[in-house]
Order: structure tokens, then C-alpha cells, then sequence
């Protein structure tokens, strides 16, 4: 009897484990539109009215956790805000002379002015899901294909961008962020415009982000302003999927500089660890523009 | 399947689906130290020390395939990770049967931390491109650290639910006999 319950459990183990390799492989082995990420999305179609519900549900709870970490960090940014405030004031009586001169400059080149993000068609959505693992920097927001959101659109929230979309369903999309590991956007930082890629430093750290390839000569500095590049190829083939202008972050050091293995690193603006409400870029760049 | 067996199963569901649900849209949103708690490892743990290996190696694979189906992450990681997780805490249960009221503690941590490190070599294995850094190490170890403190909740939470499913456990029932004086074979002697 004891052999046969331990038999009978190996053989359900093995079996398990079997399963999950064979799930795996060939999960890992097919395309985006194969037969088990087919499953997954319906599987998710399926749920999104359930995980919205609950999202809704608890936000209570999370709201009543956020109000304790918010008091708790309040007391130590007010000295930060203070100085911030200062220099802000400041930076506001140049910026108001800079505009009154930018428009009259405007006026007279007659130029297009600065680029609006209103013409990209922004949909506001709530964040409904975030992914567990430090690994996965997702989230799952409650607007989908049926409101115009399609993979690969830009998103951003109330400070600066925040990811891109990577999966759509008929009332849900994934927005994959910057932070995710698979990220990349193309941006240009600093006075000189300099270019280079925003990558992630590695899995699990929402507050440092990697500049690369910005050359040798870059001359950046702590504090220059990171922003999106918004590329267009000669070709329109491959034009970046974020509108140029976007903020990103700000540099908070430079590692190495000046030398090959040189390390510019950014904080972003966003905070990727409390998103509630978000805005999908929905209008391509050819159509706003 | 037995009308017990079944009642039992049908609970291990509905705890699979609620703790992948609240974990997904609660408790993944709440920042605490930089990090999160993850209930996954500790229901699985919980799950395999109250009803044996058999039971919490399937909870675990099914928690697991749940999770990575809702996350849209690469089928297969998670279920492998807490397979092993509830097998383990299910033969801790059969081989040792520890009574201390600490042990779902010390197993929430050996959970957490299994599950951290599984899944960790699994993303290598898979090829993630993610560097092995600090911040990452000191996520790994607050959620380590947050899922000790609320692993003894959790599992009272979890025997609370499943308590009227559970089969009568010979040696819990030889124990409570022990206990209860007057049905204790040295008595009746």
C-alpha cells in the first residue's frame, strides 16, 4: 500500500514536471501568434473583467498602504522640495522671458511651434495589474483594442514616459516598461542634444536607468534632461515609435567618463512603482503630424 | 474522487484563482521598501505542509501556469519553480511532520527563497539579459524578509479555508486524543 502511494506520487510529479518542460519549450520555441500565446490571450480576454473588478475592489487597500508610505517618505522630500522650489522659481523667471522671445521668434519664422502631445490622440487608462516578479517590469491597464490601443504604441503618465504597449485584447493592453530588460528607446540628452539608447540597468531596479552609445565626446553632465529622439529613417520604414520630445529622466552620474567603458545613468521622471492612471499615445506619428 | 477529495480540490481552486488575483491586481501594486510581497510560494508552501506532497507539488504547478498565463510571462517558469516548492513543503510535512508554530515561517522563507532563486535560474537558463546587481539582490531579500513576516498570517488564512476539506489526518487526530485527556489510551488503561 505505502509503495504504491509512493509510486503513485512520483508518477504524478514526473509527470508534472514533464509538463512544464514540454510547456516551456514550446512555449519558448513558438511566434507571438502561436498556439499557447493564442491560449494565454484568450485565457487573459477571459479574466481582464475579473482582475479589472478586483483591481477596483481593492483599491481601497492600496490606496490606504500608499497613504502610509507617502506620509512616511513626505517628511523626508520636504527639504529636497524646498531647494527644488527655489531653483524652480528661479528657472521660471528665465522661462518666462525665453517664451515671450520664443514666440515672437515663432510668429515671425512662422513655425509649427512645439510639438503637442494632443495630436497623438492620448486615451487615458487605469492600471489594473502589475507583474509580480522583479523580472517582468509589466503592467496590464483596462483600455484595449476596442479603443484604438494596438502593440507598439507609446505610454506615458502625468511626469514623463513610461513604456510602450506589447500586447492588446479587446478591453485590455500590456504595457511593457522601461524598466523591462527587453527595453530600448532611442533618445537624445543635454544642452547638445546628444543621442543615445535608455535601456534598463538590469532586472529589478525601477530608479537607474543605462544611456549607451552616446560617444566618447558627449559632454553630459549630471542634471541634463533626457528626452525622446523620435526618429524618422530615411525611408519611413522604421520610424521610432515615440513622438520626439517625450521627457525620460533626468542624469543622476556618470561613471567611467571619458573612457571606452563609460556609464551615463538616468533616474526617470515616472515613477514605474506607482502607476494608477496612464495615457496611450494611440495616433501614429505620420497621422498627428 | 471521493466527495472529500473533491471538496478539497474545488478549494484549492478557488485559492488558486483568488491569491493569483489578488496578488496581480493588490498586492504587486504595493510598494513596501523598494519590493513586494509574493503570496504565490507562500500558499504553495502553505498548501503542501497541510495536505502532503502530492497535493502541493499540483497546487504549485497549477498556482504556477495560473500566474504565468495572467502575466503573459513564458508558460512553463513558474509552474516548474513552485511545483518544487510545494513538493518540498509537502515531504518536509511527511518525512519530519514539525509541530513548532514557527515552521510556517521558517518554510515561507525557504519557500520565498527557492522560488526567487528557481526563477532566477530559469530566466538565465532562458537567456534574459539582465545583469546579476545589487538592487536586484535587495529586492530578492526584502520580498524574502516580507514574506517571512506575513507567512504565518498567510498560513492561517490558507488552513482557516481548506480546515473543513482537509482529510482526518491519522497522526493529527492521535495527537488530539493525546491532548484531550480522557480519550488517552493511558487513561482507559
Amino acid at each position: 500500500m505505502y509503495d504504491k502511494t509512493v509510486r503513485r506520487r512520483r508518477a504524478v510529479l514526473g509527470l508534472l514536471v514533464v509538463c512544464s518542460l514540454i510547456l516551456l519549450t514550446a512555449y519558448f520555441g513558438e511566434s507571438g501568434g502561436g498556439a499557447l500565446h493564442g491560449v494565454q490571450r484568450g485565457t487573459s480576454e477571459v479574466l481582464n473583467p475579473v482582475q479589472e473588478g478586483a483591481s477596483r475592489a481593492l483599491k481601497p487597500v492600496r490606496d490606504l498602504f500608499g497613504w502610509f508610505g507617502d506620509t512616511l517618505s513626505a517628511k523626508g522630500k520636504v527639504e529636497d522640495l524646498t531647494a527644488e522650489r527655489d531653483r524652480l522659481r528661479a528657472e521660471l523667471a528665465r522661462q518666462e522671458n525665453a517664451t515671450y522671445q520664443n514666440a515672437r521668434l515663432a510668429k515671425l519664422l512662422e513655425t509649427q511651434g512645439a510639438l503637442e502631445l494632443g495630436a497623438y490622440a492620448p486615451k487615458t487608462a487605469r492600471v489594473t495589474t502589475a507583474s509580480p516578479t522583479v523580472w517582468y517590469a509589466t503592467i496590464r491597464i483596462d483600455k484595449g483594442s476596442s479603443d484604438g490601443v494596438r502593440v507598439g504604441q507609446p505610454v506615458i503618465n502625468e511626469e514623463a514616459l513610461i513604456g510602450r504597449v506589447t500586447a492588446v485584447f479587446r478591453g485590455a493592453a500590456q504595457v511593457t516598461l522601461l524598466t523591462d530588460t527587453k527595453s530600448s528607446v532611442s533618445s537624445r540628452a543635454g544642452a547638445r542634444n546628444v543621442f543615445g539608447m535608455v535601456e534598463p540597468v538590469g532586472a529589478g531596479n525601477p530608479n537607474d536607468l543605462l544611456l549607451k552609445f552616446t560617444g566618447p565626446n558627449a559632454r553630459l553632465n549630471p542634471g541634463d534632461r533626457v528626452v525622446t529622439r523620435g526618429t524618422v529613417s530615411d525611408t519611413d520604414r522604421y520610424p521610432s515609435l515615440y513622438p520626439p520630445g517625450v521627457p525620460i529622466g533626468v542624469i543622476t552620474r556618470i561613471d567611467n567618463e571619458g573612457t571606452d567603458t563609460e556609464e551615463v545613468h538616468l533616474r526617470p521622471y515616472a515613477n514605474m512603482r506607482n502607476l494608477d492612471f496612464v495615457r496611450v499615445l494611440t495616433r501614429t506619428r505620420e497621422v498627428a503630424g | 474522487m471521493t466527495p472529500d477529495g473533491a471538496k478539497l480540490a474545488g478549494r484549492l481552486v478557488a485559492l488558486a484563482i483568488g491569491g493569483v488575483v489578488v496578488q496581480t491586481t493588490a498586492v504587486s501594486q504595493l510598494p513596501i521598501a523598494g519590493a513586494n510581497a509574493d503570496l504565490a510560494p507562500l500558499l504553495v508552501m502553505a498548501v503542501g505542509l497541510l495536505c502532503g506532497s502530492l497535493a502541493g507539488g499540483s497546487f504549485g504547478f497549477g498556482v504556477g501556469l495560473f500566474l504565468d498565463v495572467v502575466t503573459m510571462q513564458t508558460l512553463g517558469v513558474s509552474s516548474l519553480v513552485l511545483l518544487a516548492v510545494g513538493y518540498g513543503a509537502g515531504r518536509l510535512r511527511e518525512a519530519r511532520d514539525p509541530e513548532g508554530s514557527l515552521v510556517p515561517l521558517a518554510a515561507g522563507a525557504i519557500a520565498t527563497l527557492t522560488f526567487s532563486i528557481g526563477f532566477a535560474l530559469m530566466q538565465f537558463l532562458l537567456g534574459i539579459d539582465a545583469p546579476l546587481s545589487w538592487a536586484l539582490l535587495r529586492q530578492i531579500l526584502t520580498t524574502l524578509v516580507i514574506n517571512a513576516l506575513i507567512a504565518l498570517p498567510v498560513y492561517a488564512l490558507v488552513r482557516r479555508s481548506l480546515l473543513a476539506a482537509l482529510p482526518d489526518d491519522p497522526r493529527r487526530r492521535r495527537r488530539r486524543a493525546y491532548t484531550t485527556g480522557g480519550l488517552s489510551p493511558l487513561s482507559r488503561s
